[in-house]
């Protein structure tokens, strides 16, 4: 089997992962986003380890952990997301600005 | 050009395919169910590389778990169901010009580098069976597959204090009128804003403070 | 012995330290005691002086403090004088040796005859400063740290002239000039006596730098800053060395010493008080250049050009500072004035080849001018002026004072038999011996030099002619010159009329004492020197000196005569401001070198104000400029952040995968 066909697709959906991440406006497309660059990952993992087949298996078992990571870090995603819109009544990434640079106080200085 | 290359690359036009359905659908829940069929078509790719554990493994908890999870998130948020113009930020050609740049990087990477790499998929017929999965999990991986499960518990416990509002910090109770945008700072300084009472001191302070800054 | 005269040093030394920390609280603890002291003494108007001594000295810790180390340092000098005279041989002793990373210099002193007798003067000098201090400055608030000084000084006058070591000379030297300072300032709310104190310090600072060069060169040259093994290696050295030493110990004498053109700081040193102008500015370290210069005097035999430089430098001080002296209104600053051309004297007569009148000379002034400047605190105590113009009459009020300043006037004009006709005669009959070259070389092979050099055989190059000419005319015409003023003053103060309303009686017995106990020196002290060949005026050069002596005396007074409630000195009519002024010097430094140091000073501070600061600040609101740039991308949205990071983790592999 060419190894170049499943990489290729890895590659590709994790690019269109960073697409997602970075266009998307809803938190939980955000999060979905990240969901695909995971399994981009995931799927490069699991072919690798069938090309060297190791005694160890460490692609699979890597792969396996993973995805038990990526459904720790969606509870704990969605439960900030949650969060925020309790206090904020929106989810929209681009309006929580709270971290931008205060233009007065730095005209000030 | 065996068969299990043109079911992979099938298979893999179907993942990509829903995957850019998920990031350019208008709809949110359309967005989640095209995510069921990218990570079904993932877990079947698995399948076709031999990696049949992971392949049952991915679906129960990506597709049973993760999307559900992340449905629930929706109508917890009260997104608007039906379609809706404006699921993209502002930073969509950037975001374009940088995923378009990452695949460039990466395709001719991998292209060059694994373009006589072959693998013997028959041979492999096995090397993802439960049971081989399991012995190296436990055998080998224990120590990590034990710091995994104190991480998860982590979360829990993570995902329970910030969703729950009764616990944590003694916060004021929520106004009654809620504002409609994002709390920001206020407009002007503070000494702009009329004191509450003539007799207030602190107001009077920090108005005095804010002058002289 | 040589324990003696270190201990000598030490003693006020000593003295300064503890009268500086403790001597209020010794006031503190004395004063129980003293009251004993006073309930024992039986009343009656006989004990009335008893009674005062008991009330004022016990209680006085500082005076205490000051007095008694300085009274035994004066016993010890008189030991040390006596049994030099007795067994005239060089002392040496030496404390300990400094090694250094090149030439190793020692805490030595060093005693001759010529060391011991002017540590002598010092210390008796010291000593009636100190007593006079004691009633003159009874009422000031910071008499305490002013004994103290005066203590220092003292310790380090005696350092210099004991010292059997340059560089340890060169420290006592510093002290004084630094102790110089202080007391200049003493009064320094006053915003001329401050100005007085840092432009003494600076003008002398100025010679000192040239001083401890000349100390450079001469102990490098000789591989050793000992005294007497540089004298003893000064033939084998080369004549540039010698001439540059000698002409950078120059400077120092110059600076010290007040002598033309460094001499502009003595005037206005008369700002600080009474005693101090007596101790320090006209008896002892004024004096320590000459006495230096007198110590090395055969490095400067071996260098002719310097001992030129040096009479044209001693002819100008004489001669203008006596003019100086006679124009001045002020009391102190005539006698800042004459201390100057006395100076100068002792200047010339080491031009002209005579140490050892100059050194005499230099004992007859110490006693003379401490003397007259004493007696000049108790006249401005008693008038409550330095203005001439306010004195007048002053002979029957104050009769102690008078009898004993006209002692010293006496001796300043050179009027037999007091000191200063002696002393001032033997220069210049030496000067007469230098124009005749024969006699000069014959001269020197007499002269008992330091006694490393004694036993050279190597001819001396002999002195300028020209410079002993210079010497000698500049000589007579002083002679006369000072004559003059020393007689105005005179007349001025204690004749005619009473000009000021003030009641002006005789000053206190602690002050009147200590004057007249000066008294006896000032007139005797000439008459020691009749007992050696060297300084033995000749009498037809006596009789010339006596006649300028004797033309200027009288016709001031014949001025005077005229009319006794106006000074004499009107008849300078214009030129009087400008010697009054000293000669305008003081605004030519300012033009020359006042005046372009500010602007340079100015200069330096703006440049400083606007390149470097502007520097500096530019590159901070540079800094804040680009910061700005950089804030725009600080807008809050981290999809904007993330992209960054993306895109340059994008970048990166790229110029990895490109470049490798």
């Amino acid at each position: 089997m060419h190894l170049v066909y499943p990489v290729v697709i890895a590659a590709v959906l994790f690019s269109v992962g960073v697409y997602g991440v970075l266009a998307r406006r809803n938190a939980i497309l955000v999060l979905m986003s990240v969901e695909l660059m995971l399994n981009a990952v995931n799927l490069n993992l699991v072919v690798f380890d069938m090309r060297w087949a190791d005694r160890l298996h460490g692609g699979q078992v890597l792969t396996l952990f993973v995805i038990v990571l990526a459904a720790a870090e969606v509870g704990l995603g969605l439960a900030l997301v949650l969060l925020i819109y309790r206090n904020r009544q929106t989810v929209d990434v681009d309006r929580l600005r709270t971290l931008h640079e205060d233009r007065e106080e730095g005209a000030r200085q | 050009m065996s068969t299990a290359d043109i079911v992979i690359l099938a298979l893999g036009v179907v993942a990509i395919g829903s995957g850019v359905m998920v990031v350019s659908t208008r709809q949110l829940v359309h967005a989640a169910l095209w995510l069921v069929v990218s990570f079904g078509a993932l877990a079947a790719s698995y399948v076709v590389l031999a990696a049949e554990f992971v392949a049952w493994v991915q679906v129960l908890i990506y597709v049973g778990a993760v999307v559900v999870l992340l449905l629930f998130g929706i109508m917890l948020t009260r997104a608007p169901i039906g379609r809706s113009e404006d699921l993209d930020s502002g930073n969509r050609i950037v975001a374009i010009i940088t995923a378009a740049a990452t695949a460039v990087v990466l395709v001719t990477t991998l292209v060059r580098g694994f373009r006589d790499a072959y693998f013997p998929l028959k041979a492999r017929v096995g090397n993802g069976s439960s049971s081989v999965i399991g012995a190296g999990i436990f055998r080998t991986w224990v120590l990590p597959f034990e710091a995994l499960s104190v991480l998860l518990l982590a979360a829990l416990i993570g995902a329970i204090v910030l969703s729950r509002s009764d616990i944590g910090p003694e916060q004021a109770e929520p106004e009654p009128t809620p504002p409609a945008r994002p709390r920001s700072r206020p407009p002007g300084p503070l000494a702009r804003r009329k004191p509450r009472g003539a007799d207030d001191e602190d107001t009077i302070v920090i108005s005095r403070i804010d002058e002289g800054a | 012995m040589i324990v003696l005269a270190a201990v000598a040093v030490l003693l006020p030394f000593a003295a300064a330290f503890i009268g500086m920390i403790f001597g209020p609280t010794i006031s503190h603890l004395l004063t129980p005691l003293a009251r004993r002291l006073r309930r024992s003494v039986p009343p009656g108007a006989a004990n009335g002086r008893a009674r005062t001594l008991a009330r004022r000295l016990p209680a006085n810790g500082p005076a205490l403090v000051a007095v008694l180390p300085v009274a035994a340092s004066t016993v010890l000098a008189a030991v040390v004088a006596v049994a030099q005279w007795q067994h005239p041989r060089p002392r040496t002793g030496t404390l300990t040796v400094v090694r250094t990373g090149g030439i190793p210099f020692g805490l030595s002193l060093e005693v001759d005859g010529t060391a011991a007798v002017v540590a002598l003067l010092v210390c008796c000098v010291a000593l009636a400063v100190q007593i006079y201090s004691v009633a003159y400055m009874r009422d000031d608030p910071r008499y305490s740290s002013y004994a103290a000084f005066v203590s220092l000084f003292t310790a380090a006058m005696l350092l210099v002239v004991l010292s059997g070591d340059l560089l340890a000379l060169y420290v006592g030297w510093e002290v004084m000039g630094v102790c110089s300072y202080f007391l200049i300032g003493h009064y320094w709310h006053d915003r001329a006596t401050s100005r007085a104190a840092v432009k003494a310090f600076l003008v002398t600072r100025l010679g000192d730098v040239g001083f401890l060069f000349g100390i450079f060169v001469l102990g490098l040259a000789a591989h050793s800053f000992e005294i007497g093994t540089v004298l003893g290696r000064v033939p084998s050295m080369s004549h540039t060395t010698l001439v540059a030493g000698t002409l950078l110990l120059l400077c120092g004498l110059a600076g010290k010493s007040a002598q033309f053109p460094l001499h502009t700081w003595l005037p206005d040193a008369m700002a600080g008080p009474t005693p101090v102008s007596a101790l320090i500015h006209a008896a002892t370290m004024v004096a320590a250049g000459v006495y230096v210069v007198a110590r090395l005097y055969p490095a400067f035999l071996f260098a002719p050009a310097a001992l030129a430089v040096l009479g044209v430098m001693a002819a100008i001080s004489m001669l203008g500072a006596a003019l100086a002296a006679l124009a001045q209104d002020d009391l102190k600053r005539v006698l800042a004035y004459s201390t100057i051309s006395q100076l100068a004297y002792m200047g010339g007569g080491l031009a002209v080849g005579t140490r050892d009148g100059a050194l005499f000379h230099l004992l007859a002034h110490g006693a003379f001018k401490a003397l007259l400047f004493l007696g000049a605190g108790c006249v401005i105590v008693a008038v409550g002026s330095n203005m001439l113009s306010a004195m007048g009459g002053l002979r029957h009020t104050m009769p102690v004072t008078f009898w004993s300043m006209t002692v010293g006037f006496a001796a300043l004009a050179g009027v037999p038999p007091a000191s200063g006709f002696f002393s001032k005669d033997t220069i210049l009959s030496q000067a007469w011996h230098a124009t005749r070259p024969e006699h000069t070389q014959a001269w020197f092979a007499s002269t008992p030099l330091n006694s490393g050099v004694q036993r050279l055989t190597v001819s001396v190059p002999s002195v300028p002619t020209w410079t002993a000419w210079l010497v000698l005319a500049a000589g007579l015409l002083t002679a006369a010159v000072t004559a003059a003023y020393a007689t105005r003053t005179w007349l001025v103060a204690f004749f005619g009329e009473r000009r000021s309303a003030t009641g002006a009686g005789e000053a206190t017995g602690l002050m009147r004492w200590p004057v007249a106990v000066l008294a006896v020196p000032a007139l005797v002290i000439g008459f020691l020197g009749l007992g050696s060949d060297e300084l033995r005026p000749e009498l037809g050069m006596t009789l010339v000196s006596l006649l300028f002596v004797v033309a200027g005396a009288g016709a001031v007074f014949l001025v005077w005569n005229r009319d006794p409630a106006l000074d004499p000195v009107r008849l300078l009519g214009p030129a009087r401001p400008f010697l009054r002024d000293g000669f305008r010097l003081d605004a030519v430094y300012d033009v020359l070198v006042v005046r372009p140091l500010v602007a340079l000073a100015e200069m330096v501070v703006h440049t400083d104000e606007r390149a470097v600061d502007a520097a500096v600040v530019g590159t901070g609101r540079g800094t804040r400029r680009l910061g700005g740039l950089l804030r725009r991308t600080e807008n809050g949205n981290p999809q904007t952040y993330i992209s960054g990071v993306l895109a340059g983790v994008v970048l990166i592999v790229l110029a990895v995968v490109v470049l490798t």
